[in-house]
């Protein structure tokens, strides 16, 4: 039983997980209203495809992705501001689903360090130029 | 001016590219838990995917699992024979089915065992983007209370059958 599992499992690639539905309404579909459409597709942009590593919602091809966009598109339609619809997503898949983190306390290095190397550049570069000049 | 001073820069790019070496080598977290562990289940209500059973809603039906499956879904077929022990076992099973037609439920239903109470219908995966879930199969255990206790990503293989089931006698 076991061993049958882990074949099935080796067989559960991403090409056999395909559903036999159609994309949903909105999945492909732009809004009519264009600065609607252009507010929900930036969002698109800046979401993590939660199936595919890398990819955004706007760039992958896969069903979830899909789905996502239309949700997407829905909420925005609907009038919800994009930041909402990036926090509901947040809530529920973490920090990782969005790719433009906010200022938070395990991100803060990472803002603060080109500051901190430019700064630490410029006291170098300074020190080195003075001793030349002298 | 020290000298080794200079090479500081050199030495946090080095740095910097371990740490961009290890972030390319390391798995890809996508398979992690919703942060929806702990807080109520989000509330929604599916059609039956079934015309002879009701769907699946997010609120107050007693302790349960909600299993996110789809009649075509591989490792679908690799966890039915585990959800048949866990309602054997007494556990209420409610399913999403996600992306999928009555007709090919009801084939996996009959080829595979059948223990669910309810199966709502999921078309567009919205209620499994409700709940952060990320793929079929997924297994949410919710208390008497709504509250999501756990989540079970990916099958339901019969090491973890032990634990879910004292992990859900224990709500009762």
């Amino acid at each position: 039983m076991k061993a049958l599992a882990a074949l099935l499992l080796l067989l559960a690639t991403p090409a056999a997980a395909q559903s036999n539905l159609p994309p949903a309404e909105l999945a492909d579909t732009q809004l009519p209203d264009p600065a609607r459409e252009r507010a929900a597709r930036a969002l698109m942009e800046t979401l993590r495809c939660v199936v595919c590593q890398g990819q955004s919602i706007a760039d992958s091809d896969a069903e979830l992705a899909g789905d996502m966009r239309a949700l997407v598109r829905q909420r925005v339609a609907a009038g919800e501001e994009p930041a909402a619809v990036r926090a509901w997503l947040v809530e529920r898949y973490g920090e990782q689903v969005s790719y433009a983190p906010g200022l938070s306390a395990a991100s803060a290095p990472l803002w603060a360090a080109p500051l901190l190397l430019l700064a630490a550049g410029a006291l170098l570069a300074r020190g080195t130029l003075k001793r030349r000049r002298k | 001016m020290r000298r080794w001073l200079l090479w500081a820069p050199l030495a946090l790019f080095a740095i910097f590219v371990g740490v961009a070496m290890m972030g390319l080598r390391r798995e890809p977290a996508t398979l992690t838990p919703s942060r929806l562990v702990g807080q109520p289940m989000p509330a929604f209500s599916l059609p039956p995917m079934l015309p002879s059973r009701p769907g699946t809603s997010g609120g107050g039906q007693g302790p349960r699992l909600v299993n996110l499956f789809g009649s075509w879904c591989v490792p679908c077929i690799a966890e039915a024979p585990q959800l048949l022990q866990l309602r054997e076992a007494g556990l209420t099973i409610d399913a999403v089915a996600i992306r999928d037609r009555p007709e090919d439920v009801r084939r996996f239903l009959a080829e595979h065992g059948d223990p669910f109470r309810f199966i709502g219908s999921d078309p567009i995966s919205h209620v499994q983007v409700t709940l952060g879930s990320s793929g079929v199969p997924e297994t949410f255990l919710v208390d008497g209370a709504g509250l999501i206790r756990a989540h079970h990503v990916g099958p339901i293989l019969p090491e973890h059958v032990p634990d879910l089931v004292s992990q859900a006698r224990a709500l009762q």
